[in-house]
C-alpha cells in the first residue's frame, strides 16, 4: 500500500509491506484486539501454558517461604561468591525489561511506525520482567522485611541511606524505571480500555474497564494533551532506559574486582539488555500471535525488524566480549589478564563458550533473509539468546568472584536445587502475569493501530500549517 | 435514532447536541466550520488521535511541557538536596575515604529523580488538565456514542456555548455532512456512584489511614512495654555466662545443665603460671614493695621499656615523664576555656616519685591510682617491669 501522498512524516520512501495486513478498517481492528479480552474462554493453549506458569509460580512462593524461614544459606552463595544466582537473575530480568520501553519510547521518538503492533505487549513484558527483577535483590538482602531501609525515610535514629554506593543508585534507577514504565504502559492503555468498556456486556466488566479507563471520551482536546504527555514520557523514558542498565553495570564497574572494573560496562550492558529484551519479545510474540490470531497486526515485517535488531545488538555484545580481552591484555594488569584467560579456559569455560555461541555465533544466521523470516527458527534463536544472555551475567558475576585476589579463597560455585527452583519460579511469575495480561487487557494498541491505517488520514483536505 | 427538531430556547435539561461523522475527512471539514462559526464550548470525539484535527479545531498548544519542566527541575533539586543534606549535613560519615558529598556519585540519583518527577508531571498533569478521572459524562447515555472509541467520529456542541441555540445548532451540524445528529439530555437525577462502592471506598480509606495514625501515635508517645518484634532478628538468643547454670530448661550442651565444663583441679590458665609471685604483684613475701627489679637489667629491657613507655605512658605523662603529655596539654586548653576540670598527671620526675620503691611503681601501673586506670590487662608483667626500669633511667637523667 503505497500511501505516501497524505503521510507527511514518511514522504517518498519505498514502502515496505504494510504494517497492518488484510482488509482492515477501524471496526475490524477493534474487533480483532478487543475480542481477545472478551473471549468467554481463552484458547486451550492458553490454559496449558497458564497451568505450567501457575505451577512454577507456586514453586517460587514455596521457595520464598522456605527462604524467609531458613535464610539465604539455602542458596549456593558463599564466600567468595557472595553474589550468586540471585544477582545473575536480577540482571537477566532487568535486561529483558529494556526492550519494552525501548520499543515504545525510542522507536516512538524516531517515528518508527512499525512499533505500534508490538509496543503494548513489549511494555507489558517490561513491567513483568522488572517485577521479577525487583524480587531478586529484595530477597538477596537476607532480611527482606528491612528492605525499606533502602529508602530515605526520616527516622528517630537519623540514619540515612548511603548515597555514595552504587547499590543505592540501583534502588532509585530500578524503582524509577518500574514506575515510569508502568505509567507509560497504563497511559497507552487508557483509550483502549475505554474501547473495551464501551463494548462490555456484563456489569462487572463495565465497572472494571470503566474504572480504569478513567472516563475517557476520546475528546480531541484530551487527545491533544494526551499525545503531548505521551511524547514527553517517551522522551523521558529514552534516557531513563539507557540509564537503568548503566546503573546496574555500575554495581559491577565501581568495584575493584578484575573483570568488573571496566569502563566499557555501561554501553556493553545496555546493548546486552536490548539484545535480550528483543529476544524475549520474539519468544512471546511468536506464540501469542499464533494462539490469539494476531498475524495481521503483528506481521512478518515486525518480526523481521526485531530480528535485525537482535543481530545488530548481538554483534555489539560480541564486540564488547572481544574488547574486554583486548583491554585485559593492553592494560598490562596481570589480574585482569588472568581473569579473562580464566573465563575462556578455566573452570567456567563451559559457561563462557555457551555464552559466546548463543549470543555471538547463532544470531549470525540472521544475515540470511530466509532465516530472519522463518517463524520456527526465530523462536529457537530467541530461546538461545535468552539462555546466552543469562550465561553472560553468570560469567560476569561468578567467574570474577570465584577467582579473587587471594588464591586461598578461590572457590567453585555450585548452585543448590533452591537456586534452580527460584529461577524457574521467576519464569512462572513472569508468565502468569503475562498470560493474565493477554487474557484481560488489550494486547495490541488499538488506537495506535487505527492511527496508522490509511483511512486515518483525511483525504483531500487541505493541510493547514 | 431520534433527531431533535422542535424549536425551543435552551433547555436546562440539555447538555448539548451530538453529531456523528463516518470518516476522518468529513469530521475534519466539519470541525473547521464549527470553529469558524465561532463556537467555543465544543469538542470532537475520535477513536484515535486524528492528525491535523487540532489545527482544524483551533486547539491551542497545551502548557503541559512547562509543567513537566518545572517538576523535572524540582526533582533535580530534590535529588541534590536529599543526598547533600542527609550524607553531608545531617549525619555525615566518612566511608571508604570518599568526600561527604560530591557531584559525581550524586548524579545517578539526581537524574533518576528528575525523570521520575517529570514523568509524574506528564502523566498526572495530563489527567488533571483533562479533568480526569471523571467517570461520568452525559454523552455516555447516548447509545451511538459508544462507537466514539471504535469507528465513528463525533462533534459535540455544549448548550453552555453562547452561540448555542438548539434548533439552529442542530441544523447547522446536520448541514455539515453528519450522518446523524442527536440531542444529548442531562439525565434525570444526580448521577452518583453505587452506594456499595462509596461505602467500601470510605471503609477502605479509613483502614488505609490506620497505619500512619498508629505510627504517629507510637512516635510521640511513651510506652514502658518493649516494642513488638514481628521478626525476632536474633534479638533474643540463649546466652549464658561462663560456668553458670544454663537458664533454659535442659541445657543442650552438658547433661548437668551447666553452660561450660568446670576446670579440673589444679588447672592454671595460660599466662598465669606466676600468679601470686613477687614478679606479678611487686611485693615480697612479707607484703612490702620490692626494692629492685626482678628481671635482667640489660639494654634490651631498657629499649623495650622505652618503647612501651612511649606507647602507653607518654600520652599523659609526656615523653620526659614530667606529666605534660598531649592529653594534658589539650585538656588544659579546654579547662582554660572553662569547658572541663583537669588535674595534671603526676610528674614522674618529682622527688616523691623518685623516692618510691620500684615495686610500688609497678603496682601503680598494674592497678592504677586516682584517675589513672590499671594497665594489668593491656601491658604484660615483663613489659611493666621494663617500663619501671626505663622510668628509673628517665629520673636519673633529669635529676638536678
Amino acid at each position: 500500500m503505497a500511501d505516501s501522498v497524505s503521510s507527511p512524516t514518511l514522504p517518498h520512501q519505498i514502502e515496505p509491506p504494510a504494517l497492518v495486513q488484510g482488509e482492515h478498517d477501524f471496526r475490524s481492528v477493534t474487533e480483532e484486539v478487543a475480542a481477545i479480552a472478551e473471549l468467554p474462554k481463552p484458547p486451550k493453549a492458553w490454559y496449558r501454558i497458564f497451568g505450567v506458569a501457575v505451577a512454577l509460580l507456586t514453586t517460587l512462593l514455596g521457595c520464598l517461604c522456605y527462604l524467609f524461614w531458613e535464610g539465604i544459606g539455602i542458596w549456593g552463595n558463599n564466600q567468595p561468591v557472595g553474589w550468586g544466582w540471585p544477582i545473575v537473575n536480577f540482571v537477566f530480568w532487568v535486561g529483558i525489561g529494556h526492550a519494552g520501553t525501548l520499543i515504545s519510547a525510542v522507536l516512538f521518538l524516531f517515528r518508527q511506525k512499525w512499533r505500534t503492533g508490538i509496543n503494548r505487549f513489549s511494555e507489558a513484558m517490561t513491567i513483568f520482567a522488572v517485577v521479577c527483577a525487583g524480587l531478586f535483590p529484595l530477597i538477596h538482602v537476607g532480611r527482606p522485611w528491612l528492605a525499606y531501609w533502602l529508602f530515605p525515610i526520616p527516622n528517630q535514629m537519623d540514619m540515612w541511606p548511603q548515597f555514595r554506593s552504587p547499590l543505592m543508585w540501583d534502588v532509585f534507577a530500578v524503582s524509577t524505571y518500574f514506575t515510569v514504565s508502568l505509567l507509560f504502559w497504563y497511559m497507552g492503555m487508557i483509550p483502549d480500555l475505554a474501547t473495551i468498556r464501551d463494548r462490555a456486556k456484563t456489569n462487572l466488566r463495565k465497572f472494571l474497564y470503566g474504572f480504569f479507563s478513567l472516563g475517557w471520551t476520546g475528546s480531541n482536546r484530551h487527545w491533544h494533551r494526551y499525545e503531548r504527555a505521551y511524547l514527553l514520557l517517551a522522551a523521558l523514558a529514552t534516557p531513563l532506559v539507557l540509564s537503568v542498565h548503566s546503573v546496574v553495570s555500575f554495581d559491577f564497574a565501581t568495584a575493584q574486582l578484575p573483570g568488573w572494573h571496566t569502563t566499557i560496562f555501561p554501553p556493553y550492558f545496555v546493548a546486552g539488555a536490548i539484545f535480550s529484551g528483543f529476544a524475549m519479545v520474539i519468544t512471546l510474540a511468536v506464540p501469542a500471535r499464533a494462539i490469539f490470531g494476531l498475524k495481521n497486526l503483528i506481521t512478518m515485517r515486525h518480526l523481521e525488524n526485531m530480528n535485525k535488531v537482535i543481530m545488530t545488538t548481538g554483534m555489539m555484545v560480541g564486540y564488547a566480549y572481544a574488547m574486554e580481552f583486548f583491554i585485559a591484555w593492553y592494560s598490562g594488569n596481570q589480574y585482569e589478564g588472568f581473569v579473562f584467560i580464566n573465563r575462556a579456559m578455566g573452570n567456567y569455560a563451559w559457561a563462557y563458550w555457551i555464552m559466546v555461541t548463543c549470543n555471538v555465533l547463532i544470531p549470525q544466521l540472521y544475515w540470511v533473509r530466509k532465516f530472519r523470516r522463518n517463524i520456527i527458527l526465530m523462536f529457537v534463536v530467541s530461546i538461545f539468546v535468552n539462555i546466552g544472555m543469562w550465561f553472560e551475567r553468570f560469567v560476569i558475576t561468578v567467574t570474577s568472584l570465584s577467582r579473587d585476589f587471594l588464591p586461598s579463597s578461590w572457590h567453585y560455585f555450585t548452585p543448590t536445587p533452591f537456586d534452580i527452583l527460584t529461577l524457574a519460579g521467576s519464569f512462572g511469575l513472569f508468565f502468569t502475569l503475562f498470560l493474565l495480561f493477554c487474557r484481560f487487557l488489550p494486547m495490541v494498541a488499538i488506537a495506535e493501530i487505527k492511527g496508522i491505517l490509511p483511512q486515518a488520514e483525511a483525504h483531500g483536505h487541505e493541510e493547514e500549517h | 435514532m431520534r433527531r431533535s427538531i422542535e424549536m425551543s430556547h435552551t433547555d436546562p435539561k440539555l447538555h448539548g447536541v451530538l453529531a456523528e461523522f463516518e470518516d476522518v475527512g468529513s469530521l475534519m471539514a466539519a470541525s473547521r466550520q464549527v470553529r469558524d462559526f465561532g463556537y467555543t464550548k465544543w469538542d470532537a470525539h475520535t477513536p484515535f488521535p486524528v492528525h491535523g484535527l487540532d489545527e482544524a479545531m483551533g486547539v491551542k498548544p497545551t502548557r503541559l511541557p512547562w509543567l513537566v519542566l518545572i517538576c523535572g527541575a524540582t526533582g533535580l533539586c530534590i535529588g541534590f538536596l536529599l543526598q547533600w543534606w542527609t550524607n553531608a549535613v545531617d549525619y555525615p560519615f566518612r566511608i571508604s575515604g570518599k568526600p561527604f558529598f560530591s557531584l559525581g556519585p550524586a548524579t545517578p540519583i539526581m537524574f533518576e529523580l528528575t525523570i521520575l518527577l517529570s514523568s509524574f508531571a506528564a502523566f498526572f498533569g495530563m489527567l488533571i488538565i483533562n479533568g480526569m478521572p471523571r467517570w461520568y459524562s452525559p454523552l455516555f447515555s447516548i447509545a451511538r456514542f459508544k462507537r466514539a472509541t471504535d469507528d465513528r467520529f463525533f462533534i459535540a456542541i455544549e448548550a453552555k456555548d453562547p452561540s448555542f441555540e438548539e434548533s439552529r445548532t442542530t441544523e447547522f451540524l446536520a448541514g455539515l455532512g453528519a450522518s446523524a445528529v442527536e440531542r444529548v439530555p442531562i439525565p434525570e437525577g444526580r448521577q452518583v456512584s453505587p452506594q456499595w462502592l462509596r461505602t467500601s471506598a470510605w471503609i477502605g480509606l479509613g483502614l488505609l489511614s490506620l497505619p500512619p495514625v498508629l505510627a504517629i501515635e507510637a512516635r510521640y508517645s511513651v510506652d514502658s512495654e518493649p516494642p513488638i518484634h514481628i521478626v525476632p532478628n536474633m534479638d533474643w538468643q540463649p546466652m549464658v555466662k561462663a560456668q553458670s547454670e544454663f537458664r533454659l530448661e535442659g541445657s543442650p550442651i552438658f547433661s548437668t545443665g551447666r553452660s561450660m565444663r568446670p576446670d579440673p583441679e589444679g588447672v592454671v590458665a595460660r599466662g598465669e603460671e606466676a600468679a601470686g609471685t613477687p614478679f606479678l604483684t611487686g611485693k615480697d613475701a612479707s607484703g612490702a614493695w620490692l626494692s629492685g627489679i626482678p628481671a635482667d637489667k640489660d639494654a634490651a629491657l631498657m629499649e623495650r621499656g622505652q618503647e612501651r613507655f612511649g606507647i602507653f605512658c607518654s600520652a599523659c605523662h609526656g615523653q620526659s615523664g614530667k606529666g605534660d603529655g598531649l592529653v594534658h596539654q589539650r585538656a588544659t586548653e579546654l579547662a582554660g576555656s572553662g569547658k572541663s576540670i583537669w588535674v595534671q598527671p603526676t610528674d614522674l620526675i618529682s622527688e616523691a616519685i623518685v623516692a618510691k620503691p620500684p615495686g610500688e611503681i609497678f603496682g601503680t601501673i598494674t592497678d592504677g591510682i586516682r584517675n589513672m586506670p590499671g594497665y594489668r590487662s593491656q601491658i604484660p608483667a615483663d613489659d611493666r617491669w621494663a617500663i619501671v626500669f626505663y622510668l628509673q633511667a628517665l629520673q636519673r637523667a633529669q635529676q638536678n
